[in-house]
């Protein structure tokens, strides 16, 4: 349903939703950047952009906000830029961002082992 | 285009989305990797917290102006959809589970969406091995840390030893059996690449 929904989607609606803009800055986000709301929508705000904001009164990863909203990733990383910008919202990075070695340290994977096995 | 989505398009539509707590601060990644079929989504639901979710990324054609006025629809681009669940891991960390197709055009998207994750399932149907070889390859060239998973829906035909064999696997890959139907059996899979994982880091800090 929501591979549908992207498919069938009218190029004219990503453009007009990013205001043309096709990139955001691609370090600004990571797939699994939390994003917290820190102000409520106001009246006359983009649609996209009130949704974001009420869905991540708690937490939600860039990537939960795009399969919501049904909108590729990078979009939904423009939107959330716009957002950023304007300090509506506050991102999480991931610890095991770009640039790092690419293991985590043993006790950041002696929390996930804990973890899983409490599964 | 793609079965993961049938199999997700016939549940009901109502989400109700579990929040994650207040707390959470880090995300994790981990991606299966697998060719059409083999049951990525199917391990990503035995384990995680909510209903996998679907969605996609898109990669403008290289070469193709970036800023160009035209828009969305004058350039050329690449889609990719992939799978994903979650696991809250404690009070801080919640780790994302990635169910991705091992395609071509997938690579390209790779460091995009996966720089950072801390290691990958190639989940490996037996029947269609020579699927997986395209995959191991590229965690290879990526240097990224995976083990294999080979998932049994049926009574295997071969050993494991062969089959590390028919995959030119070299010895320090763990391969597994698995039922992606399973939780516990999906699980343990996660838990064997989280101790290969932790071997491997152990073994980088004790030799700088």
């Amino acid at each position: 349903m929501i591979r549908e929904a992207i498919d069938g989607e009218n190029p004219d609606r990503l453009y007009t939703v990013t205001g043309g803009r096709s990139r955001a800055d691609e370090n600004a986000f990571d797939l699994v950047t939390l994003i917290v709301s820190e102000s409520d929508p106001t009246p006359g705000m983009q649609s996209e952009h009130t949704a974001i904001l009420r869905m991540c009164r708690s937490p939600v990863a860039v990537v939960e906000v795009a399969a919501e909203l049904k909108l590729p990733v990078s979009v939904v990383k423009i939107l959330l830029c716009d957002l950023l910008d304007t300090g509506r919202i506050a991102a999480r990075h991931p610890s095991a961002s770009v640039g790092r070695t690419p293991l985590p340290p043993p006790e950041i994977l002696k929390q996930v082992l804990v973890g899983l096995k409490n599964l | 285009m793609d079965s993961r989505t049938s199999e997700v398009a016939g549940q009901a539509p109502p989400r109700s989305r579990t929040p994650l707590a207040n707390t959470v601060n880090d995300a994790l990644k981990i991606v299966i990797v697998g060719g059409f079929g083999v049951g990525k989504t199917t391990m990503v639901r035995a384990v995680s917290e909510i209903r996998p979710l679907s969605t996609e990324e898109t990669m403008t054609g290289a070469g193709i102006g970036i800023d160009d006025t035209g828009g969305v629809r004058e350039k050329s681009t690449t889609t990719v959809a992939f799978d994903f669940g979650r696991i809250s891991l404690n009070e801080q960390k919640v780790l994302y589970l990635f169910g991705a197709p091992g395609q071509q055009r997938f690579w390209f998207l790779w460091d995009r969406l996966f720089a950072g994750t801390l290691g990958a399932v190639v989940l490996v149907d037996t029947r269609r091995v020579a699927d997986s070889w395209y995959a191991i390859d590229r965690l290879e060239h990526h240097g990224m840390p995976f083990i294999v998973a080979r998932n049994n829906f049926d009574e295997p035909e071969h050993t494991l030893p062969q089959l590390r064999e028919a995959l030119s696997l070299s010895d320090d890959v763990p391969l597994v059996d698995c039922d992606a139907r399973h939780r516990a059996s999906s699980k343990s899979v996660l838990i064997a690449l989280v101790n290969h994982l932790y071997a491997l880091s152990t073994a980088q800090e004790s030799s700088p």
